[in-house]
């Protein structure tokens, strides 16, 4: 199976996951500093900066891109709880 | 006197020429939102503003007082003149009587903030209402004069903003600088004593958003208020700067902290039998053998929840550290994890510990509830089996260690396999 590598800044923690792993599965494992409200990606609570690897991460989805908008998100936010590593390697931290 | 029954039958109250006050009196509620006590009741305060091209209603009332409403708003405006109707916030208590108002009034425009649009979905099941999302800045012109928007979100809710009447300098401010106090003389310098209700209101539905506040408090300490006209409560027109300096003042620190630019952690313990705290005591020591960080000891049981909740406001991290009796974490620790909702502690770095008979659940427990107070807990708490061994208390030295680093910034980085998770 294909993988990735997520690195949780703020805890110092890089993951190997299998490709397709939402940043939900994986952050509160490791005790990132990210949290969660809905986990349906409708409050906008797990807004998370991309540090590097934006690309590596499945785009948004038409709800998701609403709701970061609605929220003021800046570039290279996403919701943890929606987005999906695809591959190679992404850095994230806490918004 | 029955003051209440001789404003309730008035109509609109003037604040400013061409400003009214079209609210409702709730006397008889004693508890809102189920966690608040009202002892006098409530209001809920609608505003309507006249300007030369236009009439802007801002903020309704709860749903059953809407006959009220609408006969006070009926006595300073026709349906037919509404331009603009602005809700500063969703809630119920506030957005009561927008549907109905929008169906004597469809013409008007509606202005809330884009984090409320989904809120409105959920009041209005099914009905869809076009609004305009507002930002910071953004004005609506009524002719001689314009109403400003300014978000400032967490003021309780999301969607919260405040609308600004710079030609009259009036703060129409929504739950911000509002109370549960009801007095039908409604001005603050002819109101009974609302000073409690005013700081229990702040302590209750704004102190858990303090660094909102502090973020809301920079956009509104510039401007040349005259009167601050907030959504419940007495309206402000007697010294309106006095409220906004107390917002500041209750959102700071109370006594400035001798850690000064070092990281604190707190590290809070009961014990039985001694073991717990030796355990704490091994895991302070070993913080501060990393040095950088203040570490302060606490025991549960020698205090009250109350000013461990400031303490806990306060500090960058905390360890809690528990026996487990009959498969639990004792009381004294769920009472003082179980009054947290009042401030804010996202983010903190959080660790259990604590010894055990013959299960020791008290620490996952543990660990899931700060998880789940939405703290880091990046650290493995440390369980010992009756009396701690050196190892033991070795583990929890490292324990110790690793938070300090963590808080410091400085911990290793390490990688591992998503499978090596549990
Ligand atoms: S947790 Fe609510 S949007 Fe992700
Ligand atoms: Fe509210
Ligand atoms: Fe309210």
């Amino acid at each position: 199976m294909p993988k990735a590598k997520v690195t949780f800044e703020d805890v110092g923690v890089t993951v190997t996951v299998p490709a397709g792993t939402r940043l939900i599965e994986v952050s509160e494992k490791v005790g990132a500093g990210i949290t969660y409200g809905c986990r349906e990606g409708e409050c906008c609570t797990c807004l998370t900066k991309v540090v590097s690897g934006h690309e590596h991460l499945a785009s948004p989805s038409v709800l998701e891109d609403q709701v970061l908008k609605d929220n003021f998100a800046p570039r290279h936010h996403r919701l943890a709880c929606q987005a999906q590593v695809l591959g190679g390697e992404v850095v994230v931290k806490p918004a | 006197m029955n003051m209440v029954k001789a404003t309730a039958a008035e109509g609109a109250i003037e604040l400013v020429p061409d400003v009214h006050w079209v609210g409702a009196l709730d006397p008889g509620l004693r508890s809102f939102d189920i966690i608040l006590k009202t002892a006098n009741g409530t209001t809920y305060n609608s505003y309507v503003v006249r300007g030369s091209a236009g009439v802007a209603v801002i903020d309704t009332v709860k749903e059953s007082f809407s006959d009220t409403f609408f006969r006070r708003l009926e006595s300073v405006a026709d349906y037919g003149e509404i331009t603009t109707i602005v809700l500063n916030h969703l809630e119920p208590d506030h957005s009561g009587a927008l549907p109905e108002l929008l169906r004597r009034a469809p013409q008007a425009k509606l202005y809330i903030s884009s984090r409320g649009g989904p809120m409105l979905k959920g009041l209005l099941h099914g009905e869809q209402l076009a609004y305009q999302p507002t930002r910071t800045g953004m004005e609506v012109d009524l002719g001689d004069r314009k109403l400003r928007f300014l978000q400032t979100p967490f003021l309780h809710w999301p969607d919260t903003q405040c609308t600004w009447l710079e030609d009259a300098g009036v703060l129409f401010s929504g739950d911000a600088f509002g109370c549960h106090f009801c007095d039908p003389r409604l001005f603050n310098d002819n109101v009974g004593d609302f000073r409690f209700s005013f700081d229990y209101y702040y302590a209750h539905l704004m102190r858990p958003f303090r660094s909102r506040v502090l973020d809301a408090l920079e956009l509104i300490e510039p401007l040349p208020l005259k009167v601050i006209a907030p959504a419940h409560g007495p309206i402000l027109r007697d010294a309106p700067d006095r409220y906004v300096a107390r917002y500041r003042e209750l959102s700071a620190s109370r006594l400035k902290n001798e850690a000064a630019e070092e990281k604190t952690l707190i590290i809070f313990y009961l014990s039985a039998y001694g073991s717990t705290r030796a355990m704490a005591e091994s895991l302070a020591a070993g913080a501060e053998d990393a040095t950088g960080v203040r570490v302060s000891l606490y025991d549960i049981e020698g205090g009250e929840v109350s000013p461990f909740v400031d303490l806990i406001e306060e500090a960058d991290g905390l360890a809690f550290g528990s026996p487990t009796i009959n498969g639990d974490a004792v009381k004294p620790v769920w009472d003082l994890l179980s009054s947290l909702a009042a401030v804010d502690i996202k983010g903190k770095l959080g660790a259990a510990f604590g010894s055990y008979g013959w299960s020791g659940e008290a620490v996952p427990m543990v660990e899931d509830r700060l998880r789940g107070l939405k703290l880091r807990v990046p650290v493995k708490g440390v369980r010992a089996r009756l009396v701690p061994t050196p190892e033991e208390l070795a583990q929890c030295r490292e324990l110790g260690r690793e938070l300090a680093l963590h808080l410091t910034g400085r911990q290793e980085s390490t990688e591992i396999d998503m499978a090596a998770l549990a």
